[in-house]
């Protein structure tokens, strides 16, 4: 192992390297775009074409931060995916833990039909939803939202913890209830702390996918509940197009998933395929 | 692992049936009731049969996007596919440099999906773009709010920006889970790179690939946001999906039903081959 650390991370050029390297700029590039954009004045924006900032200001942030009717929408968004990510969690711990310990009546078709739910396309449920919770009062507010989010995100947690669960040996499940352990207790105590690195997966992905979704929360708020994705396309206006501030606001909503790519760079795959790589 | 049959694991499950229940049945129930009623407004519903699904099927508009949704899934998947398999041979396998790699290639797919569609609107402008100003320059026409071939190619690349990566990562997965000692039998054999590529690295990776691929194929067959922050769709109808369209019927009831029960059940279809693709994989590993 440190021997092939070494010999890794002394640099050298060979055909490998230039792949990566083109592959990587060409990733990096337009998030750069964004960024150079966020950092300039309009008028630079549309009266010269510049590759850096040449009058750099940081006025497009302040913008966002400062009114309320900006920042209000991160904040909305926050409110709802953190909800959602609780729920999703809370309600997927014990069938995960169902599904990957237990033959039961139905659970393989169980099993099947959740999956059915990650896959549904959220322009199929994007009117019906609205109907349904317009008609219990639940309309524009953030637990709307994060309940529809739930379509997809629970039997995305429900899948991943599967995944992780299966790798625990049911011994420990069967010395716990010997030790005398109720269920209650060897879950919380003894089988959460095994399997905290896939609840951290999970929740990640829940937070990212509901983080990303634009379709559903849009139409389900107006104001109150208005997400960031939707207040970002008032930018356009009778006037031209803010683009500043719309790169700005692009690159404040990339922020949440860059800070903490670090720790889950080894899960990403994992998680996109559902507990299975 | 050998689970024992335990009826009482129903209490455990029961929350997540609820929850789902409540936000996928019910709504899917909405859409049958729909699809088989005509109302003419005030709330006042009428028994048509089978009549919009009939009207969906012989509806030039609909096949037209379920073409170019087509169209566009193959090209995504015939380019994202080799590309991301191309990347993950050539990445680093440990230390530092491939933990460089793994964060940055991981960047796109963490963007909130609207956010994708307006790296590429600023990307693509011709005015302000450093792409579109760039291919200008150079004297190719392009302008993708003008013209369709632009708009397709931009969509294209938009989606191979956002997604190779994730191709790319499950292929470096199954690459890593392959033993030394393959790569040292092969060594002895003196096979060519390309043998080592074909008869080892290849069939490896099929499962997570088969992942790879139906995955994307589903997710790009229910595209919403990028192409609609980037192209809205046009212009004209050149890139309006199945999910635009499907949008764009507004509150017309009837058809708008018909036509998603119809996306669903081609849905279901995928996920029927998905799951048996992943359970199989489940059982080749002997859980």
């Amino acid at each position: 192992m440190s021997n092939n650390t070494a010999r890794n991370s002394g640099f050298k050029i060979n055909g490998s390297t230039i792949v990566m390297a083109m592959y990587l700029l060409f990733l990096l590039l337009p998030i750069y775009w964004l960024l150079n954009m966020s950092l300039k004045t309009n008028s630079e924006i549309l009266n010269s074409f510049t590759l850096w900032p040449r009058d750099l200001t940081f006025a497009n942030y302040a913008t966002i931060l400062t009114d309320r009717s900006w920042y209000i929408g991160y904040v909305n968004s926050l409110i709802y995916v953190l909800m959602n990510t609780i729920i999703s969690l809370l309600v997927a711990l014990p069938a995960a833990y169902a599904f990957s310990r237990y033959h039961f009546m139905g659970d393989k078709h169980l099993f099947f039909w959740l999956l059915t739910n990650r896959m549904a396309p959220p322009a199929v449920f994007a009117l019906p939803f609205l109907q349904l919770y317009s008609s219990v009062g639940l309309f524009d507010t953030h637990i709307a939202v994060a309940l529809a989010h739930c379509l997809f995100n629970v039997p995305l947690a429900v899948w991943i913890l599967e995944g992780f669960m299966r790798g625990v040996p049911k011994e420990i499940d069967e010395t716990a209830y010997i030790d005398g352990y109720s269920f209650g207790g060897f879950f919380i105590k003894i089988f959460t702390p095994l399997i905290a690195s896939g609840i951290g997966v999970a929740a990640f992905f829940c937070f990212m996918f509901s983080w990303v979704e634009m379709l559903l929360s849009r139409t389900l708020t107006n104001v109150e509940a208005k997400p960031i994705a939707a207040i970002m396309t008032r930018t356009s206006g009778a006037d031209g197009t803010d683009w500043g501030v719309l790169a700005a606001a692009g690159i404040l909503t990339i922020l949440p998933g860059a800070l903490v790519i670090y720790f889950v760079r080894n899960y990403i795959a994992k998680g996109f395929a559902l507990g299975r790589v | 692992m050998n689970k024992t049959v335990n009826q009482k694991a129903w209490f455990l499950v029961l929350p997540v049936i609820v929850l789902v229940a409540f936000s996928a049945v019910i709504p899917l129930m909405t859409v049958v009731n729909y699809s088989v009623q005509d109302t003419f407004g005030n709330n006042q519903f009428f028994w048509a049969g089978l009549e919009w699904f009939d009207i969906m099927l012989h509806s030039e508009r609909m096949w037209n996007a379920l073409g170019r949704q087509l169209f566009f899934s193959c090209i995504i998947l015939l380019i994202e596919v080799p590309l991301g398999i191309f990347i993950a041979l050539n990445m680093p396998k440990s230390g530092f440099w491939s933990s460089f790699c793994l964060v940055l290639m991981s960047l796109p797919l963490l963007i909130p999906w609207n956010v994708v569609g307006t790296i590429w609107q600023v990307f693509a402008r011709v005015d302000i773009g450093l792409l579109g100003y760039t291919l200008s320059a150079i004297g190719i026409e392009y302008n993708y709010t003008q013209e369709a071939f632009s708009a397709w190619a931009t969509i294209v690349a938009m989606d191979v920006w956002h997604w190779t990566s994730l191709v790319a990562l499950l292929a470096f997965a199954g690459l890593k889970s392959i033993p030394d000692a393959y790569y040292q039998a092969a060594k002895i054999d003196q096979a060519s790179r390309w043998a080592i590529f074909r008869y080892i690295e290849l069939p490896k990776m099929m499962g997570v690939l088969m992942i790879a691929i139906l995955l994307r194929f589903m997710d790009s067959f229910m595209i919403y946001t990028e192409p609609f922050v980037v192209t809205g769709g046009g212009p004209g109808n050149s890139t309006t999906m199945l999910s635009i369209d499907l949008v764009n019927q507004g509150f017309n009831l009837g058809p708008k039903a018909a036509f998603s029960i119809m996306y669903y059940l081609v849905i279901l279809l995928i996920s029927y081959v998905f799951y048996t693709v992943m359970t199989n994989m489940d059982k080749k590993e002997g859980k």
